[in-house]
């Protein structure tokens, strides 16, 4: 398979602290790849660089072979990464409907309301389009977040913890999705879930102290003495 | 979504409608005061886009009234030009003013956008009374009413005057309504709710500020031009800081972020202060006692207050 985005030797220290401290990282066409690691290990600082929201200090990113690493934030949205707040970050103020048509519209659909209905029918929202985004409850924000994201057609979709503080039955219907996005849509996971990324993922990363601890499939990464002392071992959630 | 659509395009041809026949019915006194709220209007909706819909807190917009204006008189009063290629000059002026301070004012934000937007209209201002050759000074000038005559019509006579303030208003304020319902008035409003979500939707923050500001200036020039031309004064009173909070304060009061709020505004706000000067000396305390109640009962203004109450449909 052929590498859709690939980061080489990136680098982000804030002071003294190595955030990220020269991670190499390649996302496959059409994989799941979940990014784990201890709280603090640096995973929303790496995808933050692979979105643009922050700035590389060293390194480079490619989406499909072409350096992006100078571009800003909105430039690499529209060359298809697309990010999902970590915090839910809709507009409460706004109605359903133009939340998802934003995101439709800057990815160049003609007609926004089948553009708008078809995201929303997607992660099960039909029928809210007229509620103001900030009235629906804390678990159909999350999927409004995530319809928003759809709405945007990227080829690359980082969703930063996207299960937190969704309800059991809620989390099922979010792997169901997450599924039917693969392979037209490659998706980077950062999850705390750990059902979640073994269940869903194709390969996950492993990041500690910013470096990159290992990489491999779930079973792989299961039966990694590194790993299980660094992370699973103390955590079973 | 039909029908709203329907009582949209409804209450705004009748507020068109209304102020139409409100010239037959009105003492000419009052006609003219309405003549001269729909042209301060008309700059009120241009503050409006930057800074109800967009968010963009500006105290330099009198530079941008002002570059209308004066690009509208100078050319008939130092060149004799007509009034139809002046005015249209007077429109790009206040684009192209927007424009180039845009470029330099939106690298900032918030407090200190406020600050340099101020200082650009103040360097405005001290530069017109500083080339007082050219510009008339403080004194500023009179334009002749043979140059207020466009095809035979004299616009400083009163129906004439009635109706083309009405005609730019209503332009103005179809122009705002389709605006603010288009696709890039939804991206002016989801910058100003949070202008970092909508740089991760792949919005240039930037960009699209820039173009509402430019917006903006033209609303504002094209209504400073017409204030020249319709009541026949250029001066740089109109440039001063007292220019750039009126239609901040038509917009508060009438609702910002709301297509009719700067003209409810501007009207009462107008009445207001004719009303309390007629009374007292101290009409500035009135108007501030006025705004003082408006921000601790109704910080949406009536048009944003009324929306919250029921009328959610209003654009």
């Amino acid at each position: 398979m052929a590498a859709l985005m690939e980061a080489r030797g990136l680098h982000r220290h804030f002071g003294g602290l190595r955030a990220v401290d020269g991670v190499d990282f390649r996302l496959e066409q059409g994989e799941i790849h979940a990014l784990i690691g201890p709280n603090g290990a640096g995973k929303t600082t790496f995808v933050s660089l692979l979105s643009g929201r922050l700035p590389v200090q060293s390194g480079s990113i490619t989406l499909a072979g072409e350096d992006i690493t100078r571009l800003p934030a909105h430039a690499r949205v529209k060359k298809g990464v697309a990010y999902t707040f970590q915090i839910t970050s809709v507009y409460p103020r706004l109605s359903v409907f133009d939340n998802v048509a934003l995101a439709a519209q800057s990815a160049g659909a003609r007609d926004l309301a089948p553009a708008v209905a078809a995201a929303l029918a997607r992660v099960n929202l039909t029928g809210l389009d007229r509620e103001m985004a900030g009235n629906l409850s804390y678990g159909h924000q999350r999927l409004l977040e995530v319809a928003m994201g759809l709405a945007l057609q990227p080829r690359v979709l980082i969703l930063d913890e996207p299960t937190q503080g969704l309800a059991a039955g809620e989390i099922e219907g979010f792997k169901a999705l997450v599924r039917s996005l693969v392979p037209q849509t490659t998706v980077l996971l950062i999850e705390h879930n750990m059902d979640v990324v073994m269940d869903l993922a194709t390969r996950i990363t492993v990041l500690n102290f910013g470096q990159v601890l290992a990489t491999g499939t779930p079973a792989e990464i299961r039966a990694n003495p590194a790993v299980q002392e660094a992370y699973l071992g103390g955590h079973d959630d | 979504m039909k029908g709203e659509t329907g009582k949209i395009w409804t209450l705004h041809l009748a507020v068109i409608a209304a102020l139409f026949a409100a010239q037959f019915l009105l003492p000419q006194y009052h006609a003219t005061n309405l003549a001269r709220i729909m042209v301060l209007a008309v700059y009120a909706m241009g503050y409006n886009i930057a800074f109800g819909y967009t968010g963009l807190l500006s105290l330099g917009h009198a530079l941008f009234f002002a570059a209308g204006m004066y690009a509208m008189g100078l050319p008939i009063w130092q060149l004799e030009w007509l009034p139809v290629p002046a005015l249209i000059l007077g429109l790009v002026a206040g684009g192209v003013m927007a424009g180039a301070v845009g470029l330099l004012a939106l690298r900032t934000a918030g407090v200190s956008f406020m600050i340099v937007t101020l200082m650009f209209a103040q360097a405005g201002y001290l530069t017109l009374l500083y080339l007082n050759t050219w510009t008339g000074g403080d004194e500023g000038f009179v334009v002749e009413r043979a140059y207020r005559m466009i095809g035979g019509v004299d616009l400083a006579a009163d129906t004439p005057r009635y109706l083309a303030a009405l005609g730019l208003f209503s332009a103005g304020m179809l122009g705002c309504l389709w605006l603010v319902r288009s696709p890039f008035g939804r991206v002016m409003v989801a910058m100003r709710e949070n202008e970092e979500r909508s740089r991760m939707l792949g919005f240039n923050p930037f960009r699209v500020k820039l173009i509402a500001l430019v917006i903006s200036g033209l609303y504002a020039g094209v209504a400073g031009a017409a204030y020249g031309l319709l009541f026949g004064y250029v001066g740089a009173t109109f440039a001063t800081i007292q220019y750039s909070i009126l239609p901040m304060l038509y917009v508060l009061m009438g609702g910002a972020g709301t297509v009719l709020g700067p003209f409810l505004g501007a009207l009462a706000m107008f009445y207001l202060i004719d009303i309390a000067s007629g009374f007292t000396d101290a009409w500035l305390f009135v108007v501030g006692a006025a705004l003082v109640a408006l921000i601790l009962f109704a910080p949406k203004g009536i048009l944003g207050t009324l929306r919250e109450r029921g009328l959610k449909w209003l654009p």
